[in-house]
């Protein structure tokens, strides 16, 4: 048994055989067949080069003008080597003797002999590497392609796991079969996450390795609401994940009839519960799940899966259609929080050092004015439809909280010029997810609307640790001594400055934290959409008083350990039912 | 007709060496034949009929290979090798002196 922590992207749990998908794209992971099972992968060596010859025997007959020649010649070298004997059987071999699937054995097999042209010093040979790739892709791809078209002829339930999944993947997803899906690599936003959550799967993103410890028909549990991916789970396990999935189903029905109850604890106290999306199509889900508004509106999405930045109108249309479906309660729109990613990675030269310390979010923004007023512009003008907030991230310093708000005074000239409407009074946030942030809250205090804490990056930041590194991810801890008392600070100085606070991390979505957070006088959460449900059973079975004891005795605690556990036992003390 | 073994080393004379199209055509010619063909320099010895392993030999201009034949037709398989190699030399240019 394994159990994988990746991001949790779409909600529900499955439990099901796992098909793996691999790409020609990317390095084939070592993975193992039964003995049985060799003969089956020989065979599918065969037909592969069976296929590939004929493929290219058609190709190579259509260049026949004198200039294609040396394509010709080429296509010829290609089919030798599909025809030689012994380079099939050192393939079958491999398989024999390593029980290895025919993917890997191809791959490692024309690897192997890649990288001895490489290492030849004349550059004419050592070009000839490139020609082995090409037999090496067209081999996956006709080993893969016909797994592809086995996954639209399914006839048993399956989790699909992929190191990454593509459109045309994913386009053939029959979702009567396909239960889950987990792969290595992906975020929020990634193609999986989108497709996922329209077609209402299970899913997980960005497990790492996920690929390269599973076989295809190990049993797996996919579980995205925590964001965990167990591989081949022992038998205790899967009883009590077959529970858990019950019990989400049931909580799913039970929140129908939760969804119209306010969020109040037992002796009164409203708690305001928000959900946190990325597109505007999960708004509709919010407000379904019972969230009075949206309190973080992730806006990265619209950079990513394009090659083109988008255009004001793009950006209008999104926040427009979001709007619509809150009419009048509250949006936080979250500016660019690109950096420390593929969008803003890829456009450099040479990638960031050190890019989480680097030039990202807030930083990129002020950086790249055209693209940031673009996206202030289109806010603005979507501000007269309904309740809109703006919120600026990883704010450091004092000096660009201000120059962020005169940059958007800035535009709002640019909208008086030009005669379109916008809501003057548009109230300005900021994230606290820095450690000096939190620091000076008292003097960012007297310049914004309101502060939201984020509380990922204010773990990540504080405690120095990348929770994606297994080496140091134990370390990881929203409820560490040391983040503790920053929220506390965070929290006291937006009460003496009389401005609204809300917490926007995935601290607010974790059940057994939720006592802590209104203990500490949190009244506003933002949360992942699907635990909306969770939380207001749980806000509505506490009282306030006992919140308070819990984070006094909490505040007094000086490991994480010990913390942890506390709130554990706390949690199952008072809802017994919920943990 | 009786089975025999027959040798002759050659040298690579054309200037690109033995890359891609040459070693295809070496391939081609060497399979037309029923004796078993085997190739070698210093460190290796490989099947003259199969593209992967003559191409993996690398032999630039100036190596010295040895070809070796065993079979019915192993006199006019070396031969023709030789022929392929050192006079045709795979219908490529020579290097510029």
């Amino acid at each position: 048994m394994e159990i994988k922590k990746g991001i949790a992207v779409s909600p529900g749990i499955t439990i099901a055989k796992s098909l793996i998908i691999d790409s020609e794209d990317y390095r084939i992971p070592r993975r193992s067949v039964m003995p049985s099972q060799r003969i089956i992968e020989v065979q599918r060596v065969r037909n592969a080069f069976t296929e590939a010859i004929n493929e290219l025997t058609k190709i190579e007959a259509d260049q026949d003008t004198i200039e294609q020649r040396k394509i010709k010649d080429i296509f010829a070298v290609h089919l030798r080597f599909l025809h030689d004997r012994s380079l099939r059987k050192q393939i079958t071999d491999y398989i024999h003797s390593e029980a290895v699937t025919a993917e890997y054995a191809v791959s490692i097999t024309l690897r192997g002999i890649a990288s001895h042209f490489t290492k030849v010093k004349d550059p004419y040979i050592s070009e000839r590497a490139t020609d082995i790739y090409d037999i090496e892709r067209r081999l996956l791809r006709q080993l893969l392609g016909k797994k592809r078209e086995d996954i639209e002829h399914l006839t048993e339930e399956v989790a699909v796991v992929a190191r990454e999944l593509s459109p045309t993947q994913t386009a053939g997803f029959n979702t009567k079969y396909v239960k889950g899906i987990a792969t290595d690599a992906g975020g929020r936003t990634s193609h999986t996450a989108i497709v996922a959550r329209s077609l209402g799967i299970p899913a997980v993103v960005a497990l790492e390795d996920l690929t390269e410890i599973i076989s295809g028909g190990d049993t797996v549990i996919v579980d995205g609401n925590r964001g965990i991916v167990i591989v081949n789970p022992d038998e205790q396990t899967i009883l009590q994940y077959e529970e858990y999935s019950q019990e989400f189903v049931e909580l799913e029905h039970k929140l129908d009839t939760i969804r119209e109850k306010p969020a109040v604890t037992r002796d009164g106290v409203k708690i305001s519960l928000l959900g946190n999306i990325e597109f505007p199509d999960e708004a509709e889900m919010v407000l379904q799940k019972g969230g009075e508004g949206i309190g973080l509106y992730r806006t990265e999405f619209l950079f990513l899966n394009r090659t083109t930045e988008p255009t004001e109108e793009d950006h209008y249309q999104a926040y427009a259609e979001t709007i619509r479906v809150f009419k009048h309660r509250p949006v936080i729109i979250r500016t660019l929080d690109l950096g420390a990613d593929k969008y803003t990675q890829s456009k450099r030269f040479a990638p960031e050092p050190n890019p989480f310390l680097g030039l990202r979010s807030i930083r990129f923004c002020l950086q790249n004015l055209t693209m940031f007023k673009t996206q202030l512009h289109a806010i603005l003008r979507a501000s007269v439809l309904g309740q809109i907030k703006i919120m600026f991230p990883l704010i450091t310093n004092l000096q660009e909280l201000m120059q962020a708000k005169m940059i958007l005074r800035d535009v709002m000239e640019d909208l008086d010029e030009e005669s379109i409407p916008y809501n003057k009074d548009m109230q300005i946030g900021i994230m606290i997810e820095t450690p000096s942030a939190a620091l000076i809250g008292s003097m960012l205090a007297r310049d914004v609307d309101f502060f939201s804490i984020g509380t990922n990056d204010l773990t990540q930041y504080t405690l120095a640790v990348d929770r994606g590194n297994e080496l140091v991810s134990t370390l990881y801890s929203p409820v560490d001594p040391a983040v503790l008392r920053l929220i506390r600070t965070v929290i006291q100085d937006a009460y003496k400055a009389q401005i609204d606070l809300s917490v926007c991390g995935e601290m607010a979505s974790e059940p057994e934290y939720i006592m802590l957070l209104i203990g500490m006088g949190v009244r506003t959460m933002s949360l992942a959409t699907p635990m909306i449900p969770e939380v207001k059973q749980i806000i509505r079975s506490v009282t306030v008083e006992d919140c308070n004891n819990i984070a006094r005795k909490i505040l007094s605690m000086n490991s994480e350990r010990q913390i942890s556990s506390y709130l554990r036992n706390a949690a199952r003390r008072i809802l017994p039912e919920a943990f | 007709m009786k089975d025999t073994v027959c040798e002759t080393e050659v040298e690579i004379k054309n200037a690109d060496g033995l890359h891609m199209r040459p070693a295809m055509q070496f391939v081609d010619l060497a399979s037309t034949f029923e004796s078993d063909i085997i190739v070698s320099n210093n460190e290796n010895s490989v099947e003259g009929k199969s593209i992967m392993q003559m191409s993996m030999l690398a032999a630039t201009c100036g190596s010295k290979l040895r070809i070796r034949a065993d079979g019915p037709d192993a006199h006019k398989a070396i031969e023709a090798l030789k022929e392929l190699v050192e006079e045709k030399m795979f219908d490529e240019p020579a290097p510029k002196k």
